[in-house]
């Protein structure tokens, strides 16, 4: 789990966020952050805070979606899995992606979500003929059940010669 | 002719006209920039202006008065570095550029220092009597990475972020330990004996000197700051304090003897801010134009009269200690950074590279500064080695290691890429995962030293943004400037076009995009199946993460680089999906 003095300091950044001052943080707050404006995938980040349906995230909720994050200790990966696995696994790090991209939450990305994403990632130069055939060539690529669409599973595969410890972990939180 | 009447400002004008002509010749052939940097180039055409005077007067050209250089050509440089440095990867790596521009550079001279004096002490050079003291004050003249050469040619090469701010911080940075070091040898060569206590007052005249320069550019910056909140009736003259400020704070320092480097830097972080909030959008243009133009000039007369100063009688050619300098400063830089990076890596998760290390290693490149200083050493009998030796170095770093960085680079890249290309899949969701971990890190707040950045915020919109700011709402960052700045742009552009209410299909604002735009789909869509265009397209159009590029460039004006037109385009991508 997280130690002391990094729970401190998700605090002190959780309260400077908080510019209500009522203990919870709401879209707009995210909003503020001036970076996360430029980032393209910004609005899907700040939603993957917030639990279904709601418009508020407490601390906990908050530590929780950035949990995902911490690197994995050496230590962590020679545990057996008797418990359920750490928020932290390669495995759920992947999920985490994965729901980024799947809106309708159907266990799979199809084509049209993949369009929307890849739509936010290019800039104004890429037809949308040709953002259709790039989907199209990305989920021939991946998909190995022949449903025209890229499950769970299947998104692993893709990405299983990349180091996602590393690429989804940020430093200083262990 | 009344030439005598005109004669000084006549030829100034003339040298900066030759510059700037210099510049033109060489972006007109294009080829050149990028095999040859242009620093090389400037000091060729100065050895040949050189020659050209030396076979003209018969007699040794001007060389570069040292006041001239470090009074009027160096401080639009660092000026212009100090107001463009980006200061969130600055102060991010602060620790590391702080280890290596004063752990380093003592390391350097010290290392340099003793072992040219073991060259010395070899009978057959006749080097004999130059003494310890006079190899540790050449040392610490030597050592110092040179800020304008480095900038110089890592315009040339692209490297990613932090490793661009490490050796560019560190070049601006070292000149407090240089300048400490240097007056220290210097005085003690001076005196008849050493004693303890003397080693003691340099080592606490660092921290003065270092410490005093921040300090005193704080309080300029801020002063300058405070003055422009009163401008608001006489705009045109705006873009005069930002400079008159940052000049006084730099000739301030150097009348203290303190690091006017340092200070100028400190004043333009310092005021750049609130200044910005405070004067109109045109001064504002005003002041990054002209802190360009001046910079640029002042870079290309420094290198012209470089090579100028090259031609003449000051050299004594000993060619073995020459060539041992030039070799203990290549492995003297060499072994600080491995040692001082061994140690950075324990501390940080985001290890630097064996390839940046080289880089680093490499990119110490010694220019103007070491030149000068050497000038200015008191006349011994020996200053023209010295000189000499100085001259090769510099020559050598520019000009061979200037040249053959990029393809070293370039090399050292392939090395990695041998590995299989990855698939278009694997290149969208890893790029995917990079914006993502970018976002994250951006709403954790991922400054290692944030309880300070915190404290400083804090104390900055409680009591300096009442003071400084002339209308203290919430200061803009200057990307909420820059999407409002859009939003009326866009307003009027549309207005403009008569098509209030009509939305365009695709987020183009400009019509040549839509013009663009239609040509690739009669050029690609036939392509469009070929995995290998598809990667080439992806690898082209797919927004960079803002860690992969440059964050400071000499001749782009920040908000005219790519990184922000694609900025751009998703806030607008995003307004209209709101």
């Amino acid at each position: 789990s997280v130690s002391h003095s990094q729970i401190t300091r998700l605090y002190s950044r959780f309260t400077s966020l908080d510019k209500g001052e009522n203990g919870t943080l709401s879209r707009e707050d995210f909003q503020r952050i001036p970076e996360l404006a430029i980032n393209p995938l910004g609005d899907r980040i700040i939603n993957a805070f917030f639990p279904e349906g709601e418009d508020q995230v407490n601390f906990r909720g908050f530590m929780r979606t950035l949990a995902h994050f911490r690197p994995i200790e050496d230590n962590e990966k020679s545990k057996d899995h008797n418990g359920p696995e750490p928020l932290n696994s390669r495995s759920n790090k992947l999920h985490f992606a994965f729901r980024l991209y799947d809106l309708d939450k159907d266990d799979k990305i199809s084509r049209d979500e993949l369009l929307q994403v890849l739509r936010m990632m290019v800039g104004v130069n890429i037809s949308d003929e040709q953002l259709g055939s790039i989907a199209d060539r990305t989920i021939q690529e991946a998909d190995q059940d022949g449903d025209s669409a890229i499950s769970f599973a299947e998104f692993v595969k893709v990405l299983e010669k990349v180091d996602v410890e590393q690429k989804m972990s940020i430093r200083f939180l262990h | 002719l009344d030439y005598q009447h005109v004669q000084v400002p006549f030829e100034i004008t003339l040298w900066i006209m030759l510059a700037s002509l210099a510049k033109i010749g060489f972006h007109l052939y294009n080829k050149l920039p990028s095999v040859v940097p242009e620093s090389c180039l400037l000091i060729f055409v100065g050895l040949i202006m050189g020659g050209i005077i030396y076979g003209l007067n018969d007699r040794s050209p001007p060389v570069m008065d040292t006041d001239i250089f470090f009074l009027y050509l160096l401080p639009p440089i660092v000026l212009d570095a100090g107001y463009f440095m980006p200061s969130r990867p600055f102060f991010e790596n602060m620790g590391t550029i702080l280890l290596y521009a004063v752990v380093g550079t003592v390391w350097n001279v010290f290392g340099i220092g003793f072992s040219l004096y073991g060259i010395c002490q070899v009978k057959a050079f006749r080097l004999q009597d130059v003494s310890l003291l006079h190899n540790l004050l050449f040392g610490s003249l030597i050592a110092a990475v040179d800020p304008v050469a480095v900038l110089a040619v890592f315009e040339e090469i692209h490297v990613n972020e932090k490793l661009h701010i490490l050796v560019f911080g560190e070049s601006l940075l070292n000149d407090a330990v240089t300048v400490v070091l240097y007056k220290l040898f210097r005085s003690f060569c001076e005196m008849p004996a050493i004693k303890s206590v003397d080693v003691f007052a340099g080592i606490g005249k660092f921290f003065v000197v270092g410490l005093g320069g921040v300090l005193l550019g704080l309080s300029f910056g801020f002063t300058a700051a405070f003055t422009t909140r009163f401008t608001k009736d006489i705009r045109v003259i705006e873009p005069l304090f930002v400079f008159l400020y940052s000049y006084l704070s730099y000739l301030t320092a150097e009348m203290f003897h303190l690091s006017g480097i340092v200070a100028i830097i400190a004043c333009a972080m310092g005021m750049k801010r609130y200044v910005e909030a405070n004067i109109s959008l045109k001064s504002h243009t005003t002041v990054k134009y002209f802190m360009k133009m001046w910079s640029s000039v002042s870079d290309t007369l420094i290198f012209i009269f470089l090579g100028v100063s090259t031609i003449g009688e000051n050299h004594e050619w000993n060619w073995p200690y020459i060539c041992f300098t030039v070799i203990f400063c290549l492995v003297w830089r060499a072994l600080g950074v491995l040692v001082l990076t061994f140690f950075v890596n324990r501390f940080h998760v985001n290890t630097i590279t064996g390839k940046d290390q080289f880089i680093i290693a490499y990119g110490g490149l010694r220019g103007a500064i070491c030149f000068s200083l050497v000038f200015l050493l008191p006349d011994f009998h020996r200053k023209k080695l010295f000189i000499a030796a100085t001259t090769v170095v510099i020559l050598f770093t520019v000009f061979i290691q200037g040249m053959t960085i990029r393809p070293l680079v370039d090399l050292l890249a392939v090395k990695r890429k041998r590995e299989s290309a990855p698939t278009v899949g694997e290149q969208i969701h890893i790029r995917f995962l990079d914006h993502l971990l970018a976002g994250i890190e951006d709403i954790s707040g991922h400054w290692g030293q944030y309880y300070w950045k915190d404290k400083l915020e804090y104390f900055n919109s409680k009591y300096l943004q009442k003071i400084l700011l002339r209308e203290y709402d919430q200061p803009k960052s200057s990307i909420v400037l820059l999407y409002e700045k859009l939003e009326r742009k866009h307003a009027i552009e549309l207005a403009e076009a008569g098509q209030l209410g009509h939305a365009p299909s695709h987020p183009a604002l400009l019509n040549d995009r839509t013009v663009i735009m239609d040509k690739k789909l009669e050029d690609d869509a036939l392509n469009s199946n070929v995995l290998d265009n598809i990667q080439e397209i992806l690898a082209r159009n797919l927004y960079r993460t803002r860690r992969t590029g440059p964050a400071y460039s000499r001749h782009t004006l920040p908000g005219e680089t790519e990184h922000v037109e694609h900025a751009k385009e998703i806030l607008i991508l995003r307004h209209k999906s709101l």
